[in-house]
């Protein structure tokens, strides 16, 4: 396949002030092929992606589209030059419709002429296959909708190349095996696609080619055909992981944490959590699974005493807890690992050893008379900092000069250092590259082993099939199923996460 | 009284009084909802009103021309609208205190200008402001000729930029832009609008409108400026922007209010109703705090509103 590439990366560098974020990195694409970038976080993926978007300009190196040397200083360029960017977080306007979203940008006359408009945009969804209504308010649209969407917005504007940056991070399964449905179509028709994902078996599925960056350099390049994911792992890691977990045998005991009926309405005023009845025992992890915005994150947040259930009890070893008060739900020693950890989990312009004692300050020894004790309190902090492997500049470092992973360890060790019974987590792995996440599951399992019931709420299949001993899937709220891990199956488990009961 | 209020004269007098007292407010409303349908909340719009007031006033008083007065009395608002945009969108100061800041700032400035131009005299210089001008044929209808067709010019042209300001949001490309810019400015940015320009922009045409909603007092409702001339009128348009849920046809409903009432006090006092006129005075201010209660929980606040626009500088 000696054609000319669409893009060419040659030694590109990228410095922010004194980190180099790009070191020397090259890649190539070429028309009708799916190149997929593989990478840690802090890996360079991004940075590299919003060099070639025109976000950022070159500190080095050099940028060729279809073999002319390409100079962009803003979106606009590289927009130009027929590339266009799909977000992870989607950058669409919810107010208004799926017609105006894709105009933007491309409106034409001074006065927008919707019909000619919308014709362009249903002639593009018929072509690639990707049907949706024109008229409809994006606020309105599923999530995978939405992604189309942002698909259609780039075909609208006549892109050749897409950059998708963790697409699938997003969605259900079913919704998966649709998107990579359309980049299939896409690239037959000589689209080319550059995806970024950690999710090595999507990678492997969806790719031609991957490339994989540490540390903001090229470690390798494969065919996909001619590697395994294995191999991939660790050349992101840069080191042998763990050959698999060990999930320790399931002999649960009696139950910690009981919750029967809860109910309760999200922001907008609809129905968030319907009905809800779970049970952990001691020593089990049970996995919620689920596409997000089904519940979960209402279900946390009623566990976590920051939302008032209107119907429904929490139970832990038979005593009832009252709703909607953090204060008591810390009181019974629950360990609370919040799906945000910088917006409700730390105070990330307080050091690591305020943000150690958060649920302490008020009892002793923490606190003597009514003070803070300080020689306690940096004892306190130096012990979790040493048990749990902060990698920090010391106890007074505001928390926010963290990395993702080292934020999640401060949480950890606040929470679990007390041995909990009950420790709950919402999406604990989110956003975290691969080798905080096998420390934050490696965790999980060190509470289960102890002796404690653990509730995992999360998006992440793998991750639930990982450590769970059972399953339940959350669907609009209500408890589609549940199952033991001994009989669970990916595809069933996709389909209650997708609201079809079997 | 009772058959005094309904006299056709009374009526002629109030729904014409409420096209009047209503004017400055629309124009004002019409420059905020530009500005914060792009992100920006101009809280200098006060006092923005006041320098309009104070230089129209004064270039009409020095030149005679109540034309050019209304001219320099928008270059004024832009001018302070610019510094605005600098401090809010360009610096990404907090909005809030930017908007007050010059609400502040403009007031000093407003009055030292005039005390620098006129003086102290006892008594206040004074122009011979805007006639109303009467529409051949359409004010001889009764009831609602003399009252909605015997108008300054300045009400006109209020009445006729309330649906262009709504078709230019609505229906135009810069229109579209900058809704997109006040509701999501990073997917504005994805797709190569210019975020930091269109609410530049923005503010500035705002800055013209308020400039020219405070003219309007000094130059046809009044006949002299005087440094409380706005009297709160800013901080109402910035509630009919919220009333009227960012939405000119919507907003101009409650600027009527709002005129409708103000004028209905103004007709209360003079009947010599036996309560203390402040009573009356507080009417409308009143029932426009009741009006935002109502519609709370149901507005549709631009998503980019307050929060300045940076691309983000990450790593990763």
């Amino acid at each position: 396949m000696e054609k000319q590439p669409v893009i060419e990366m040659r030694e590109v560098t990228k410095r922010f002030l004194d980190v180099i974020a790009n070191n020397k990195v090259n890649l190539k694409l070429y028309p009708g092929e799916i190149v997929s970038l593989l990478g840690e976080n802090g890996a360079g993926k991004t940075t590299l992606m919003n060099v070639l978007f025109g976000y950022y300009q070159l500190d080095g190196g050099e940028l060729l589209i279809r073999g002319k040397k390409a100079v962009f200083t803003s979106p606009g360029d590289a927009i130009a030059s027929g590339i266009a960017m799909i977000h992870q977080h989607f950058t669409l306007v919810p107010s208004q419709t799926v017609l105006e979203n894709v105009m933007i940008g491309v409106e034409g006359a001074f006065f927008l002429n919707k019909a000619q408009a919308k014709k362009k945009l249903l002639a593009i969804e018929d072509q690639f296959g990707l049907q949706l209504d024109p008229d409809a308010y994006v606020w309105t649209l599923a999530i995978g909708e939405k992604q189309k969407l942002e698909i259609l917005k780039s075909l609208y504007r006549e892109a050749e190349i897409l950059i998708m940056d963790e697409p699938t991070a997003v969605l259900a399964p079913t919704e998966t095996i649709e998107l990579f449905k359309t980049l299939k179509t896409l690239v037959s028709k000589g689209k080319s696609v550059i995806f970024i994902s950690h999710h090595l078996q999507e990678v492997m599925e969806i790719s031609d080619r991957v490339i994989v960056l540490r540390n903001g350099e090229n470690v390798a390049e494969r065919k996909v055909s001619k590697t395994t994911i294995p191999e991939l792992a660790s050349l992101m890691v840069g080191r042998e992981l763990l050959e698999r977990l060990e999930r320790g045998s399931s002999n649960p005991g009696k139950p910690v944490m009981e919750v029967s009926g809860l109910r309760v309405k999200n922001n907008r005023g609809i129905v968030a959590v319907d009905g809800v009845s779970l049970q952990v025992r001691e020593g089990e992890v049970v996995g919620v699974a689920g596409v997000s915005g089904n519940g979960q994150t209402e279900l946390s947040e009623i566990l976590f005493g920051q939302r008032f259930p209107e119907e429904g009890t929490i139970q832990i070893y038979g005593k009832s807890i009252p709703g909607g008060s953090p204060a008591k739900i810390i009181k019974t020693g629950m360990a609370r690992i919040p799906e945000d950890r910088i917006a409700t989990g730390l105070f990330m312009d307080l050091s690591v050893k305020e943000n150690m004692i958060l649920e302490k300050h008020t009892s002793e020894p923490i606190s003597r008379n009514g003070l803070l004790n300080k020689k306690e309190i940096e004892e306190f902090a130096l012990h979790c900092v040493k048990d749990f492997q902060v990698k920090t500049d010391g106890i007074e470092a505001p928390v926010k000069s963290l990395s993702g992973g080292n934020l999640q360890k401060v949480i950890l060790a606040r929470e679990l250092v007390g041995n909990p019974k009950v420790v709950v987590a919402c999406q604990p792995t989110r956003g975290l590259d691969v080798g905080a996440m096998e420390y934050v599951h490696q965790a999980m399992l060190n509470e289960k082993d102890r002796g404690a019931g653990v509730l995992l709420i999360s998006d992440d299949l793998d991750e639930i099939f990982l450590l769970s001993d059972r399953i339940v899937v959350m669907y609009e709220g209500k408890i589609m199923g549940e199952t033991d891990i001994e009989h669970a199956n990916r595809d069933t488990i996709g389909l209650w996460m997708s609201g079809v009961a079997s | 009284m009772i058959n005094e209020i309904f006299s056709l004269h009374f009526l002629t007098g109030l729904l014409g009084a409420t096209l009047r007292m209503s004017t400055p407010i629309i124009l004002a409303t019409l420059g905020e909802i530009i500005a914060e349908r792009s992100g920006v909340l101009n809280l200098g719009i006060e006092g923005t009103m006041l320098f309009g007031a104070a230089i129209g006033f004064l270039t009409t008083l020095s030149t005679g021309s109540l034309w050019l007065g209304v001219l320099m009395a928008a270059l004024a608002g832009m001018l302070l609208a610019l510094l605005m945009a600098v401090l809010a969108v360009y610096l990404g100061l907090s909005q809030h205190v930017s908007g007050l800041g010059i609400t502040l700032f403009a007031s000093g400035l407003s009055m030292f200008i005039y005390r620098l131009v006129v003086g102290s005299p006892t008594t206040p210089p004074t122009i011979t402001p805007f006639t109303p001008v009467a529409i051949p044929l359409l004010s001889k209808i009764p009831l609602i000729g003399p009252s909605f067709f015997n108008q300054y010019s300045l009400t006109y042209f209020t009445w006729i930029l309330i649906p262009v300001v709504s078709i230019f949001l609505f229906r135009t490309r810069p229109g579209l832009r900058i809704r997109t810019v006040g509701q999501n400015p990073f997917a504005a940015d994805t797709v190569g609008v210019n975020v930091n320009l269109t609410r530049t922009l923005c503010v500035i045409a705002g800055g013209a409108f308020f400039g020219v909603a405070g003219a309007f007092l000094t130059l046809a409702q009044q006949n002299m400026f005087l440094k409380d001339v706005i009297g709160g009128r800013g901080w109402i348009a910035i509630a009919m922007t919220i009333f009227g849920n960012w939405n000119p046809v919507a907003a101009t409903g409650g600027a009527l209010i709002f005129g409708f009432l103000d004028a209905f006090q103004l007709r209360m006092q003079s009947l010599g109703v036996n309560l203390p006129f402040h009573v009356f005075l507080m009417i409308p201010y009143l029932v426009t705090i009741l009006a935002l209660i109502g519609v709370s929980g149901k507005a549709s606040v631009p998503a980019g509103l307050l929060k300045p626009y940076r691309r983000e500088e990450k790593g990763g």
